[in-house]
């Protein structure tokens, strides 16, 4: 076990403060991409930050706001380092990031009971109560919380959504796919 | 982009083979971008050549310097299966290629998280993304391959004309420490679960030997791949070193 000094740990708060740059009403430690933070030394700190999906481009504007408010705070040198392993998944969100990704009219990714590839199914598009393509929660409208839902494309704005349709209030939103 | 260093040559040749697969293959599907049938299929094309960006830094991260691998390489450097240079030809011809594609490094990235060698961390992360990309090439090609008897007859057309390229999926790679018979047996059960499906006939030609097509391991490359680096690396070549 290592252990985290009190200065490790006020500054893992800080770095994990930083707001996603693509999603701003998360920190990046509601999104749980913040792994841990290392004192090397005086006013010499290591970062670990683990990318949501291998090609998000927003990982270099995530090390660049990290680097930015912990210099911020007095450290001198800040290295954010990437790390693949263990890696990261959407069960990593916390329960607080996921009220706000809710709120903000994103819909959540589903927390799963047992991590790793995620099972897809050749089958229905559609979700409604009690009943799902993948065995999962059905995906809930964002905005009127409607389980009567529709995929529109597996892929949306960014890699990491889904674009669906309400068939209740006939919103598009987004779904945060489970990873 | 910070990575494990490969530990010696054997690794950086299987790094380098992968890595090419997911950057020559990004690079296709970014040829999409303004030419998709209909919006949402732009996006997902694109999300998933950014996926398999993604992917080929931290490889090629793994074999020297990425830039310099991606920009700086002549043609018969490059280690890419002949199956990812192909262009795209029409929706249904780059829907048939991912799905043989994806089926493919579905089933390898997964071997490869089991285990512990280099390859395990960047697999067990991509294996995750790479089940997307195959749901998305297997949904189509059911729609496709079920549809009217013109997306049918166009989907049949690509399946033939790329078949002969995926016998070169189950070659040995040097460093590359993985169960080749088994990955192929496992494809093929999937591939033509998936063509049975679709109303579509898995072809009877040769996946290997003198009808077959793929030496890209050893980095003998179809024509059309010429053209393609020559677009792909043009920028950084006329302007060395120049960033936004």
């Amino acid at each position: 076990m290592v252990t985290t000094t009190p200065l490790e740990a006020e500054l893992l708060e800080l770095a994990g403060s930083v707001p996603d740059p693509e999603l701003p009403v998360l920190t990046l430690r509601e999104l749980g991409v913040v792994r841990a933070v290392h004192t090397r030394g005086a006013g010499t700190v290591e970062v670990e930050l683990t990318p949501t999906y291998t090609g998000c481009p927003a990982i270099e504007a995530m090390s660049v706001d990290i680097e930015r408010v912990l210099r911020e705070h007095g450290v001198r040198e800040v290295t954010v380092r990437t790390v693949l392993a263990p890696a990261w998944s959407t069960d990593d969100i916390t329960d607080e990031g996921r009220r706000k990704l809710r709120e903000f009219g994103i819909a959540p990714p589903r927390v799963r009971e047992a991590s790793g590839p995620v099972r897809v199914e050749l089958g229905p598009t559609r979700t409604r109560d009690g009943q799902a393509e993948d065995g999962l929660a059905p995906v809930r409208c964002p905005h009127c919380g409607s389980a009567d839902t529709e995929l529109l494309s597996r892929f949306s704005s960014t890699a990491c959504k889904a674009l669906r349709r309400c068939l209740t209030c006939r919103e598009p939103f987004d779904h945060f796919k489970e990873l | 982009m910070t990575t494990t260093p490969a530990k010696d040559t054997a690794h950086t040749t299987a790094a380098l083979a992968l890595g090419d697969d997911a950057l020559v293959l990004s690079h296709r599907l970014g040829e999409w971008a303004g030419h998709a049938p209909v919006l949402e299929e732009e996006v997902a094309l694109a999300n998933i050549a950014l996926d398999l960006l993604g992917q080929a830094r931290v490889l090629l991260s793994m074999a020297g310097d990425e830039d310099e691998l991606a920009y700086l390489r002549e043609e018969r450097a490059f280690r890419n299966l002949q199956l990812v240079e192909q262009p795209n030809g029409d929706f249904a011809h780059t829907i048939v290629r991912q799905l043989y594609f994806s089926a493919h490094q579905y089933l390898l990235y997964a071997e490869l998280a089991s285990g512990d060698g280099p390859f395990a961390p960047l697999a067990g992360k991509a294996v995750k993304e790479t089940a997307y990309h195959l749901d998305h090439a297997e949904q189509w090609t059911l729609r496709l391959g079920d549809g009217t008897d013109e997306s049918h007859r166009r989907t049949q057309r690509a399946v033939d004309a790329l078949w002969r390229y995926t016998g070169e999926m189950f070659q040995p790679v040097e460093g590359l420490d993985v169960d080749r018979a088994a990955l192929e047996t496992a494809w093929l059960e999937r591939v033509t679960e998936t063509l049975g499906r679709a109303t579509l006939t898995v072809p009877d030609g040769s996946r290997t030997g003198a009808w077959a097509a793929g030496a890209g391991r050893q980095g003998l490359h179809t024509e059309p791949f010429g053209r393609m680096l020559a677009e792909m690396q043009h920028l950084h070549r006329s302007h060395p070193g120049a960033t936004w």
